[in-house]
């Protein structure tokens, strides 16, 4: 099937391919090499050169306000994500092994909550939040996370359980399984690299929801998203020091977006796109 | 799998998850609807009371929201067409075959990693500042004025960005998409003779229809409520330039403390999100059977 | 001991009656095969039997005792199904140990009889590796093993040789009957294969849209099939229909005559007919001919018979081997 390709064709395709991807991950690029030189240095014109000093991301360290919105990100969307997970597994169980005439539609229903543009609601949702005093409260973020995103892992979790055949499950109840028994030999060790992605994916997402975590927190929960758009005013004197944090607020999330590159298609299409 | 035992079962692992999802659906959206009938002002919350459609009227009168409308849809628009057209192409680039494959994947997936709030600040700062942004260095070393992009062009800057960061998206569910075509239905449509144009035009477009669907009616629906790159670049200025609806929404609820106004604006967005929100499940349900 | 009866049993999905009612008799030891094209309810009735779906009606007596609302498990049934359905995250060793694991076995008891299994099944040299490893015909024989390990009252095979190549599924076929000849277990198989109906059953059930449309021995199928529909299933060529002027002759309104009793020749017979095609195997020939007066037509016989497109053949029906049906399809007594 596969025929030779000509080395030319091949060169011009890497030339080509490699251009347009070093300019699409410039700014990232010059996010990092910003963050490695000194205050003058970073806005004295353009240059890939950095002293590279590790200054920045020191000050950055040392100073506690980054650290706390830094926990705060792992604990919201590592938090919200787990909670997310404990309430959808069950369901995409049911929706995937013992599907009804109904499932296709509680399956849509709950595709449409998503789309209820967050604006639409942030009225009463403030009011909520300030009435029962969750307003820069970790646990009403996470809660707000967790619905949030729970339609998404509902979803992502019912295209993989969906795809592990029922008559494993069938073979299993042959064979003397009890339901948990079924769970814990057959079920969970299949499930557990769909569940593994999902659990990936949605953490990426919640780290980067970037419209409650700001508006409904001010110092106390406020992740990194809250603590990053803070800094849209002070501009020129503190473009390193805000690489270096920028470097620190997309790294862990970047490297584990490149993990979870070939789940995040199906996972943000709903299964549409494989 | 079907006996009466699992169905019961079945019903019981659902509802957590279906009785939370209903009353988050709910409540906000019954407040939200009743707040937009009321007049209720967060400076003055003993005076709430029946405001029948002034609410609407007053939204819908203001020229901030018309242009608000009008940016909103310039952002998606704009933003839609470079990510579909470019990623497309950058599609295509990738499917073939290129060295370091892997790392071409990973830099151009990276972008939609970066967190809005973050992503506008690098592009505010260091790309499109006009002193120090590296596109002012390029204007320098070219003998042009460096243009101030958030000034001049705040509404153009921001559709900048925000494809910047959905690009990637495209890109990767195109791409999927293209590799999923058949290997033999290529060298078929070789044999019958058409050329890389032909194609093109007559099997990869059509095979990428549906994808191109997705990924237009996914965008949409978060191109709708761009926010955090908007607050951090231009904050919707000058004057409401690059404010979009849910800028606007923001700005009369938690600037201006109008609670009422806010809410009709919110239920205007819940209307024209649920126009796109149907083609989206069509096209997503589809694929359930 | 595992003889099976099904009264009345109806199964019903909504709207459609999958299985309207099936009254049916297995005995102990018998290798029964339920054969039908694809949508007869064969895999349905089998997994009625087997407890993995609830019966809209009638009742399942396995060895006598009411089992219709018990679970698969304590049926005492095993069963191997299409895709095999292998653990794939368990070894061979533990894909087979499993239901003697759940039935809480002492592990040395589990380890003698997987070995024994393995033995018989020529598994022995694969018991670590996992069914990604295998080929075909072993994860079948795994799956199985999976199913004697259990010393189950009776087999459910559904369409077990499905996923296998033509020549695999010679050999599957023979091992499984094989098996059958040493544990004399009850055996159901399902197959929409009538060449493996023909080859393993004792006695096999042609169902049709939910239906029994017979039940008998292989041999007893092929000679007096009891309606069109059996005449035209069982037997490979297919039965040649015949309607008209020489089927009312016979006082009949079709006559069914199967390929093999047509006699051939160059010169003279009953029916003169044109070669269209001609399959020259080796071991016998098929003709497919436009017969005057009477239509298309299949004719087989043993050897080489030196014909090709165009020649001009003779063909005379063994009308002692001929089949009448009734304008209703019944067959006609003769």
């Amino acid at each position: 099937m596969a025929r030779a390709v000509t080395t030319r064709h091949k060169v011009t395709a890497t030339v080509f391919a490699w251009i347009v991807a070093l300019i699409i991950f410039f700014p990232i690029l010059y996010t990092l090499v910003t963050s490695l030189k000194t205050e003058p240095e970073a806005i004295a014109g353009f240059s890939l050169i950095p002293s590279g000093t590790f200054e920045n991301y020191i000050t950055v360290q040392t100073r506690s306000d980054y650290l706390k919105p830094f926990t705060n990100s792992v604990i919201l969307s590592v938090g919200s994500t787990i909670l997310a997970l404990i309430i959808a597994i069950p369901s995409a169980w049911a929706m995937a092994f013992s599907p009804t005439k109904r499932t296709k539609d509680i399956l849509m229903w709950m595709l449409s909550t998503k789309m209820m543009p967050a604006v639409a609601v942030l009225v009463p949702i403030y009011l909520l939040f300030r009435d029962f005093g969750l307003l820069d409260s970790r646990i009403g973020l996470t809660v707000m996370l967790t619905l949030i995103n729970l339609p998404i892992v509902v979803w992502m979790l019912y295209t993989y359980f969906r795809e592990i055949p029922g008559e494993i499950l069938e073979a299993a109840r042959m064979d003397g399984a009890g339901l948990w028994q079924e769970i814990v030999y057959v079920l969970t060790p299949m499930a557990v690299p769909g569940i593994a992605s999902t659990l990936l994916l949605n953490i990426i997402l919640a780290w980067n929801e970037s419209f409650w975590t700001i508006r409904l927190t001010t110092t106390n929960a406020a992740p990194l998203t809250a603590f990053i758009a803070s800094f849209s005013s002070p501009q020129g004197l503190f473009w390193a020091k805000l690489s270096a944090a920028s470097t620190m607020a997309i790294a862990p999330i970047l490297i584990l977006g490149w993990f979870s590159q070939k789940q995040l298609v199906r996972g943000l299409t709903f299964g549409a796109v494989k | 799998m079907a006996t009466h035992n699992t169905k019961t079962l079945a019903r019981l692992m659902m509802a957590p998850s279906v009785l939370l999802l209903l009353v988050w659906m709910i409540v906000p959206l019954a407040m939200t609807l009743w707040f937009s009938f009321q007049n209720y002002n967060l400076l003055s919350p003993a005076n709430v009371n029946f405001a029948g459609f002034l609410n609407y009227e007053f939204f819908y009168t203001d020229p901030a929201f018309f242009q608000s409308i009008w940016n909103t849809l310039v952002i998606v628009c704009g933003v839609l067409f470079i990510t579909v057209v470019g990623g497309i192409a950058i599609a295509l680039l990738l499917d073939q075959p290129i060295f370091g494959q892997g790392i071409v994947r990973i830099l151009v997936i990276s972008p939609f990693f970066v967190m809005p709030p973050v992503a506008a600040l690098i592009w505010k700062n260091m790309i499109m500042h006009p002193g120090y942004g590296v596109f002012a260095d390029i204007a320098n070393l070219l003998g042009q004025q460096p243009i101030d992009w958030f000034a001049q062009y705040p509404l153009f800057s921001i559709v900048i960005i925000v494809a910047w960061q959905w690009l990637p998206f495209a890109t990767l569910i195109l791409l999927t998409a293209l590799q999923s075509l058949d290997g033999e239905q290529k060298e078929a449509a070789e044999m019958d003779g058409a050329n890389f144009f032909n194609r093109f035009i007559y099997l990869v477009l059509p095979h990428l229809a549906r994808a191109v669907t997705v990924v237009i009616l996914i965008q949409t629906i978060f191109l709708l409520g761009v926010y955090a790159e908007i607050l951090v670049t231009t904050n919707g200025g000058p004057g409401y330039a690059s404010t979009n609806l849910a800028f606007l929404i923001y700005r009369t609820a938690l600037l201006g403390y109008d609670v009422g106004g806010a809410s009709a604006g919110g239920i205007i967005a819940v209307v024209l999100a649920n126009i796109i929100a149907i083609f989206l499940m069509r096209a997503v349900g589809r694929n359930l059977d | 001991m595992g003889s099976i009866t099904l009264r009345q049993v109806s199964k019903v999905f909504g709207e459609a009656k999958v299985i309207p009612s099936i009254d049916l008799e297995i005995n102990d030891g018998e290798f029964v095969v339920f054969v039908g094209p694809s949508g007869c309810g064969k895999s349905t009735l089998l997994r009625l039997i087997a407890g993995l779906e609830d019966v809209s009606g009638g009742q399942i007596l396995i060895d006598g005792k009411d089992v219709t609302q018990a679970a698969p498990a304590q049926r005492g049934l095993a069963m191997v199904f299409q895709s095999y359905a292998l653990y794939p995250h368990m070894s061979v060793r533990k894909n087979i140990a499993f239901p003697l694991k759940m039935a809480k076995m002492d592990q040395a008891a589990i380890d003698r009889k997987v070995e024994a299994a393995a033995k018989v099944l020529n598994l022995t040299d694969y018991l670590e590796r996992r069914p990604s490893q295998l080929s075909g015909g072993q994860r079948q024989r795994v799956a199985i093993g999976r199913a004697i390990v259990r010393e189950p009252s009776a087999f459910l095979f559904d369409e077990p040789l499905s996923n296998l190549d033509a020549a695999l599924r010679g050999t599957m076929r023979l091992e499984i009957s094989d098996l059958h000849h040493q544990l004399k277990t009850t055996m159901i198989y399902v197959t929409h294969d009538q060449v493996e109906a023909m080859t393993m059953a004792d006695k096999i059930v042609v169902l049709n849209r939910g239906n029994i449309e017979q039940v008998g021995s292989p041999l007893e199928l092929y000679k007096t099939p009891r309606n069109l529909f059996v005449a035209g299933f069982i037997g490979s060529p297919r039965m040649n229909f015949i309607d008209g002027a020489y089927a009312q002759s016979k006082n009949a309104k079709t006559a069914g005559i199967r390929p093999e009793h047509l006699l051939l020749s160059r010169d003279n017979g009953t029916w003169r007919g044109t070669v269209k095609v001609a399959e020259h195997l080796g071991a016998d020939t098929f003709l497919h001919l436009d017969v005057d007066g009477i239509g298309q037509v299949t004719a087989r016989c043993d050897g080489e018979f030196r014909a090709h497109h165009g020649d001009v053949v003779y063909l005379t029906p063994d009308e002692s081997k001929l089949h009448r049906f009734d304008d209703k399809g019944m067959a006609l007594q003769a």
